[in-house]
């Protein structure tokens, strides 16, 4: 029989919305608690930032393997086996010489899951999703990127249909590179576009 | 929401652009849990993203507005709220169903001994 004084103080309010949420869907068949579990796991250890240097490590080294990402980035991003949710319509942007993307998503957080994992925290934000729109050299400046004035700069609005994928330029003195070491020097920030990929200098710094 | 309406939003020219290294995706479990639930309704086919980045969008938009704060909490609260909707809103669960069984864990997380695993009687 359960008795009826109190123990402790209640879960948090939060804890016990999130919990009845979660108990009803799993006794209506709706959820499975391992199907749960599995999905946080995968994108608390396995999904992530890594996946995407390799596409783009790729693209630097593989002129083909380049041409079909950008006329197909789904289709090019797959053949590594990154698929899934928020994943279903990719599309890679280069960065050039003259051009130079930016990626935000101006009305939520939607964002390219399977070559980048979650969204970091500044680009949930209110302030990044307006202003890189309304003035996205300073807020590049804020990153650390100054671009000269003849680079146009595009910013580019996700949504749930469309995710973005910047392709960094591939910085000077990497020439003869792996495609491995070539990956470490594609950063998260460099795939959203707030910066560019690092050099081989900085990057053995680190 | 066009470039046009978020450039007249005064209450975000004050708030500087939060920064994060690559840290922890979630801060806390409930964060997860609220994600988690999200994506296989979704791959379940109970409804489409873009049915879900209204309600999310709508819910963020309306936090903002209220000038609060642009943290992982905030977000993730703005993600709760808009799970909640969506499943009334597509008749998966009933608001009421959700407050009674929120209830029911309160009760049982009051009146289990510390140590205990919290289990709905």
């Amino acid at each position: 029989m359960a008795h009826d004084h109190k123990h402790g103080d209640p879960l948090p309010e939060t804890v016990l919305r999130v919990k009845s949420l979660e108990s009803l869907l799993v006794e209506k068949g709706l959820v499975e608690t391992e199907a749960l579990d599995a999905l946080i796991d995968r994108y608390e250890n396995k999904v992530g930032p890594k996946n995407g240097a390799k596409v783009v490590a790729r693209a630097w080294n593989d002129p083909d393997y380049k041409r079909r990402l950008l006329a197909d980035s789904t289709a090019a991003i797959a053949e590594f086996g990154f698929t899934g949710a928020q994943g279903e319509e990719m599309v890679a942007v280069e960065n050039t010489d003259n051009v130079h993307n930016v990626v935000v998503c101006t009305l939520c957080s939607c964002y390219p899951w399977p070559v980048l994992g979650l969204p970091p925290v500044w680009y949930k934000s209110p302030p990044y999703r307006s202003r890189v729109v309304r003035e996205p050299r300073e807020v590049l400046k804020e990153f650390g990127t100054e671009l000269p004035n003849s680079t146009e700069v595009r910013v580019w609005d996700s949504t749930a249909e469309t995710r973005y994928l910047v392709i960094p330029k591939r910085p000077e003195g990497t020439d003869g590179l792996s495609e491995e070491e070539l990956a470490e020097l594609v950063s998260r920030d460099s795939m959203i576009g707030v910066t560019e990929a690092l050099s081989p200098n900085s990057a053995e710094g680190d | 929401m066009t470039p046009d309406m978020l450039a007249l939003d005064p209450t975000l020219e004050s708030i500087d652009i939060p920064r994060d290294e690559e840290g922890p995706v979630f801060e806390e479990p409930w964060q997860a849990q609220a994600f988690a639930l999200t994506v296989k309704l979704n791959e379940a086919g109970q409804f489409t993203w873009s049915e879900w980045a209204e309600i999310f969008g709508a819910e963020i938009a309306t936090a903002t507005s209220k000038g609060e704060g642009c943290g992982n909490n905030a977000y993730y609260l703005c993600w709760l709220a808009a799970l909640e909707k969506i499943v009334s809103h597509k008749n998966l669960l009933t608001v009421e169903q959700l407050a009674g069984r929120k209830e029911e864990w309160r009760y049982a997380s009051e009146h289990t001994e510390h140590g205990q695993p919290i289990e709905l009687k």
